[in-house]
Order: C-alpha cells, then structure tokens, then sequence
C-alpha cells in the first residue's frame, strides 16, 4: 500500500527554529494547513516529548512527532518538515534532527498500515539526509514515493 | 515468543518498530509475536514477555520486568535489529 498523496500544505523546506519546540511545531502547523489536525494536537505533541523524553527521534536525524488519536485530529495526516539548521532533541545517539515527520491518526488501528509503509521508505538509509538537503516539494514527494493529491495536479 | 515493541503512545513509533521487529525475526528464522503498545500498557502486557523493544529514553519507564530490555537506536536499521535480537534470543 502506498502512502497517501501528500499536499503541498503539508510540506515545509528549510525552516528556522530555536528548538525542538519550534520543530515540533512547525510539523503541527504544517498538519493543520493541510486540514488534519486543530493546533491543540500540535500541543499534545510536544506534551509527548516533554512527558518521555526524546524517544521520537527513531533514526539518525529524523524525529516522528505524533500524539495520541483525538478530537483534535480531524483526518489521518502526515507532515514533512526540514529544518535550517539542526536543532537538538535530547536524543543520546540520533541528534540532531534536521527532519520531522508529523503523524496524526484517527484511531489507533488503521495507522498500521500507513507506519509500515513509512517503515519500507526509511529503510533505505540515503532518504533522511537527502529529504534534508531537498530544495523543493516535488523532490521531497519523490524520496517518499508520493504523489500531489488530485487537486494539486 | 512474545516480544514487545514500545513507545510512549503505543502508535507510530512503536508500530514502527514492531514492522522492522517482524522482518528481523524472518531473516533469523524465529517465530515470535510481536506486540506494539505504550508505556502504560507495558506493565500489563509485560510480565510474559522475552524481549521488551525500545528506545533508551522510555528504559527507566518500564519499571520492574524479568523480560530483555533491548535498546534500539535506529528503528529503521533492520541489521541493528537483526544483531540485538539475535543476542538476546540466542
């Protein structure tokens, strides 16, 4: 199954931030311009972080930022954030973090499918540096094996 | 056998986890069953587990357990899975 068509709304490229926070955050915005999620769930995602640690940097460089399934969470969604310059998420072995994934499910069921796909992508370990050093949408798109959703085409 | 995969929610990183847990099994040949859940769900589904999966900042977490706690640092590096699985189920 491959991953869902990715909006340009989900996507940010080279963005500044002064910490994991504002990395964080950015994912949440970027989530919200493309209509899955109300900023409370960008909250509970950095609520995550604050309450287990850095636990959601699972690979060199990329962290998966995510939530629990909410009322704040109005369609399954999936964010692409790369960041300027690095920023430090407390992770022992895998900072620092140049790319944040944002994930928002409905339920905790039907993500499955949608992570072990992620999983088939970031096999490959050329993708998370070369989504950091992607300069536009349409590379960005291609390292994850997505399209532009219908409307975008 | 049954291995846990956990995260601090019990989604996304921890399905993760257990996908990239299921294809190291396959290349060592071990049928195993592998659970994702999170940091409040560990102490239930624990106690008859072999191999608990995780990151090294949810360790302290987990509290009391007599299964492998087995820190993995790249959830997406199915040879680091493969390496640290095998030890510990060895």
């Amino acid at each position: 199954m491959p991953l869902p068509p990715l909006p340009t709304a989900a996507i940010a490229i080279g963005v500044h931030v002064e910490d994991w926070r504002g990395a964080v955050a950015a994912a949440g915005d970027a989530l919200e311009r493309s209509g899955s999620t109300s900023p409370e769930y960008t909250k509970r995602m950095i609520g995550v972080i604050d309450e287990f640690g850095a636990y959601v940097v699972i690979a060199p460089g990329l962290a998966l930022a995510h939530a629990r399934p909410g009322p704040d969470v109005h369609a399954e969604g999936l964010s692409v954030v790369t960041l300027a310059e690095p920023v430090a998420f407390g992770h022992p072995h895998n900072d620092p973090v140049s790319v944040v994934l944002g994930l928002a499910v409905t339920s905790g069921d039907e993500h499955v499918l949608l992570v072990a796909e992620l999983a088939n992508v970031f096999n490959d370990p050329h993708v998370i540096p070369a989504l950091a050093a992607a300069t536009d949408v349409d590379s960005i798109r291609s390292l994850l094996g997505v399209t532009a959703p219908p409307e975008e085409q | 056998m049954k291995i846990i995969a956990l995260c601090g929610v019990g989604i996304g990183t921890s399905a993760i986890l257990k996908v990239n847990a299921e294809r190291a099994l396959a290349r060592l040949d071990i049928e195993a069953d592998v659970t994702a859940t999170d940091v409040a769900g560990v102490a239930s589904m624990g106690f008859d587990a072999q191999v608990i999966l995780t990151s090294s900042e949810l360790v302290e977490a987990i509290g009391k357990t007599n299964a492998d706690i087995v820190v993995i640092d790249n959830y997406f590096d199915v040879d680091e899975l493969t390496a640290k699985l095998e030890t510990a189920l060895g």
